[in-house]
């Protein structure tokens, strides 16, 4: 075993030392002296949330297979020991070998929200790695990120050597080649830099500048370097039924956020929701095959031990082999005494008839997104959901026995009108009115309704990312607009609303569609102490708001501003796969309140046809689903 | 039927709290594919109840718990397949099958034994001044502290529940049963072994008795800097006979 860098007093000290000492079940053991490459993945978040990441358990056991290379895990200290590693300069290490992050290859970041930019900055700065990528020198590991963030990587730039755009499992393994051709042959960081920036989704951001206009948008996005190439073209694994998904998943002795078996059935979403960016990105939709779902649950319930299995997509109800495979879970975990978690399954016979057999009697609640309040506002984002889908499914589903409903709705969403923030009051009411339709001696009990408000920020490579964002006070006046509506139903008694954060909310908006300027606030944000920004506990809104004082940089241009149709966008140099022209069409017809049919139904000619597979090339379903 | 596991926690498991060792097990059972029993209802669980909930940062060779099969392997398979669904820090080390109606592991303990070892760097006396010093500590009468409660303070005399101390472990466990502890071991070489009341009715954990000794020396009593490893958990038997968890039932 490794010594363990933290002395017993500081883990004896700091709150769940087991997120610093590794050796967890499936932890991949090897001999670093054996290996040409040292790799590092981090979670710039806390532990417990780090584990609970499906796409580091993948990347880890994809490059672990690798002999050649040793793929090791680092997640953000908590505050506590924080403090501690900053004290008595204790370098970051990561976890299998205990050895300083510094001595790594690569550091691999991944990206899956923006407020977990300053802690990005804490690993590079407790790692003892210039957070700047132009001050790092030949005894610096590279610094890469990847993941949804990446998508727009500008507000970083300045932090990373490169950027992996697009799904893991394609060119990493050429990364790794060329890296122990380039370390063998001793070549310069900037060399590695050059022939990597010629692999399809690499982006390196030095070898390209930026210039901007008076008005502040952007000029011109050139490059520098003539081994950049003009388009980083998104990575997308079209061999999905059966590619790379470890069998043996870490499983740490804490209690992770996703303390169960996590099987990816898909990728991709045939819905289209105008605000959704995952529902972008990740096109074309994939489906795992059915063969291959069925072994990787067994194999990964007998190697973790897990006492509970989960379907990961982003819409289940879409996936064609659903019935079949959960049957088929139903019955093994019955056996097995394993529980299954369901998520995001829409309300009908099928998925009554599932909940009945998987929950208890205690009946778990029911979940409903209608997103918006009103039909008008569900037609201008593309959620496909109607009033009439949510009360029969409720009306099913309180017929079956459930008194409890949770909805999630947003706020701030492109042409809102007071009648549509009033109508997430009403539908709330309805619902419960619905229930109260049932003979009393029919009930069970009273009804329980939750409605959750969260603010909507534009992202990137979605129909709105030329929208325009509520400010922190036009939010703070919808909600208490919202909480006076929810006064005057019915059945407000039965309603309970809850919302969240405004101020956090603009900051995600201004990195979501930042540009490289922003880098300076951020960095400004971090040295004023902000650190698991998106932990309600250490969120100070103030010292973001001196930071961007202090750097002279206008929320509001980043947010509150209505984006030409022609401006040069920070990300419209990667091609995500769905073309400009689509986003525009898609944007005018949420104008327009037109509803786009999903890929099922219709293909839109979004574009990602270009990848020769998945849905694309399906043939259409014409028995059109309800919802 | 009911099966009693002797198991060590040590290394970097000393950091893990008993919830999660507990949660670790139930994991380690279904990875190892063994036929234990679920309880009734909605939410099975596996039969299963540990001994003594050993604090965090203690290492121990001595930890037991108690775990109902539905159909039993033989014994050297059982292990085997449940140590290598396990890691190195933490194996189960030994087996018995228990007899119809015997107590359960938790209502059995009655006394521990346990290694207090001084970390290195955190030396207060040498061997030879420890020595002396606790060896006086232990001829008093009465050793009093103060023992807080949520509600109250109460003042308590342990020293009637330190059954034995030694400084070396042929004299603490005996010529025959002295054998190479898994307790970590530090070059200042100060130790002290303790077998101490234990289970529900007087529970003293060594962590009390050095502190009540540094109050006695009258030197500052440094929670890190002492390292206590369990080295065994004992039923007992009549006249304060002490009989390892592990000598009760019979053989699988």
């Amino acid at each position: 075993m490794n010594k363990l860098v933290l002395s017993d007093e500081i883990l004896m000290t700091v709150d769940k030392p087991a997120r610093y000492i590794g050796n967890e079940t499936n932890m991949v053991v090897k001999d670093t002296k054996a290996v040409d490459i040292r790799f590092c993945m981090c979670f710039p978040d806390v532990y417990e949330i780090g584990m609970s990441h499906l796409g580091i358990q993948i990347l880890y056991d994809m490059f672990n297979r690798r002999e050649d290379t040793y793929c090791e895990r680092v997640y953000s200290p908590w505050p506590d020991l924080d403090k501690i590693m900053r004290e008595k300069n204790i370098p970051l290490f990561a976890l299998e070998s205990q050895a300083p992050i510094k001595d790594f290859d690569f550091l691999g970041i991944t990206l899956q929200y923006e407020m977990c930019y300053t802690n990005v900055l804490q690993v590079l700065d407790l790692s003892g790695i210039p957070l700047l990528a132009k001050d790092r020198t030949e005894e610096d590991p590279f610094v890469l990120g990847g993941g949804p963030c990446a998508y727009n990587p500008e507000p970083l730039a300045d932090f990373f050597d490169f950027f992996y755009i697009g799904e893991g499992e394609t060119v990493y393994n050429q990364l790794l080649d060329i890296y122990k051709e380039h370390k063998r042959q001793g070549g310069s960081r900037k060399e590695y830099l050059e022939q990597i920036a010629e692999i399809e989704g690499i982006y390196v951001p030095s070898f390209y500048d930026v210039t901007y206009k008076e008005d502040g948008t952007i000029k011109s996005f050139t490059k520098n370097n003539s081994h950049a190439k003009d388009k980083i073209k998104k990575q997308v694994e079209m061999k999905l039924e059966n590619t790379y998904y470890p069998k043996k998943p870490l499983v740490p002795y804490i209690k992770a956020t996703q303390d169960r078996v996590v099987l990816e059935i898909q990728r991709g979403c045939i819905r289209g929701c105008r605000f959704c960016q995952a529902g972008m990105v990740y096109r074309p939709v994939r489906e795992r095959s059915m063969d291959f779902l069925k072994e990787y649950a067994i194999e990964m319930l007998r190697a973790t031990g897990h006492e509970e299995i989960s379907l990961s997509s982003l819409s289940s109800s879409d996936f064609s082999g659903l019935q079949e495979l959960v049957y088929f879970l139903i019955e093994e975990c019955n056996r097995q005494k394993v529980n299954i978690s369901l998520p995001s399954l829409r309300i009908d016979a099928f998925a009554l008839d599932v909940m009945n057999k998987v929950q208890d009697v205690r009946k778990s609640s029911l979940t409903f997104a209608p997103e918006a309040g009103t039909q008008r506002l569900r037609d201008v984002i593309n959620k496909g959901l109607t009033e009439e889908n949510i009360l029969s499914g409720a009306m099913e589903a309180f017929n079956g026995g459930w008194n409890r409903v949770k909805l999630y709705f947003m706020l701030g969403l492109p042409t809102e009108t007071e009648e549509d923030i009033e109508g997430i009051a009403v539908l709330s009411d309805k619902i419960a009115r619905e229930y109260y339709t049932i003979p009393k001696d029919q009930r069970n009990g009273k009804v329980g309704i939750t409605a959750s408000t969260s603010f909507f920020v534009p992202k990137p490579f979605t129909p709105f990312q030329w929208s325009r964002m509520d400010t922190t006070e036009e939010y703070l006046n919808k909600q208490h607009f919202l909480r006076a509506k929810f006064n005057e139903q019915l059945n407000k008694k039965s309603i309970k609303y809850n919302w969240h954060e405004a101020e956090l909310s603009v900051l995600e908006g201004v990195f979501a569609r930042g540009d490289r300027r922003t880098a300076k606030a951020l960095l400004a944000a971090y040295k004023e102490g902000c650190l698991f920004d998106s932990w309600t506990e250490f969120f100070v809104n103030e010292k973001w708001v001196k930071a961007f004082a202090d750097t002279a940089i206008d929320i509001n241009f980043y947010t509150s501003r209505d984006r030409e149709e022609d401006e040069i966008l920070p990300w419209d140099f990667i091609d995500a796969g769905i073309s400009k022209a689509f986003l525009l069409r898609e944007y005018k017809n949420a104008r327009e309140e037109k509803v786009t049919p999903n890929c099922k139904m219709a293909c839109s000619h979004c574009g990602a046809m270009e990848f020769g597979g998945g849905i694309c090339y399906l043939p259409r379903n014409e028995e059109v689903s309800a919802l | 039927m009911m099966v009693r596991m002797k198991f060590i926690k040590t290394g970097p498991v000393k950091f893990i709290g008993h919830l999660d060792i507990m949660r670790f097990f139930q994991k380690a059972v279904r990875r190892a594919g063994l036929d234990v029993e679920y309880s009734q209802g909605f939410n099975p669980h596996q039969v299963m109840s540990f001994a003594s909930p050993l604090g965090v940062g203690l290492t121990s060779e001595g930890e037991y718990l108690d775990v109902s099969f539905n159909s039993l392997p033989d014994k050297q398979v059982l292990l085997q397949k449940l140590n290598d669904a396990m890691n190195e820090f933490i194996q189960v080390t030994d087996m018995v099958v228990l007899n119809e109606g015997a107590k359960n592991a938790m209502a059995s303990v009655a006394a521990a034994d346990y290694l207090v070892s001084v970390k290195d760097g955190y030396e207060f006396f040498g061997i030879e001044e420890f020595q002396k010093k606790f060896t006086a500590f232990m001829a008093q009468e009465n050793i009093t502290i103060l023992k807080k409660s949520k509600k109250s303070e109460k003042e308590t005399d342990i020293r009637p529940f330190i059954y034995f101390f030694a400084f070396t472990d042929i004299e603490f466990l005996g010529e025959d049963s002295a054998k190479k502890s898994l307790a970590e071991s530090y070059d200042n070489g100060v130790k002290v072994y303790l077998k101490l009341s234990s289970g529900s009715v007087d529970n003293l954990k060594p962590e009390l008795v050095m502190e009540a000794f540094c109050e006695y020396a009258g030197i500052p009593y440094n929670e890190f800097a002492f390292q206590m490893h369990r080295f065994e958990l004992y039923g007992e038997a009549k006249d304060r006979n002490y009989i390892p968890l592990s000598e009760v039932g019979y053989e699988a």
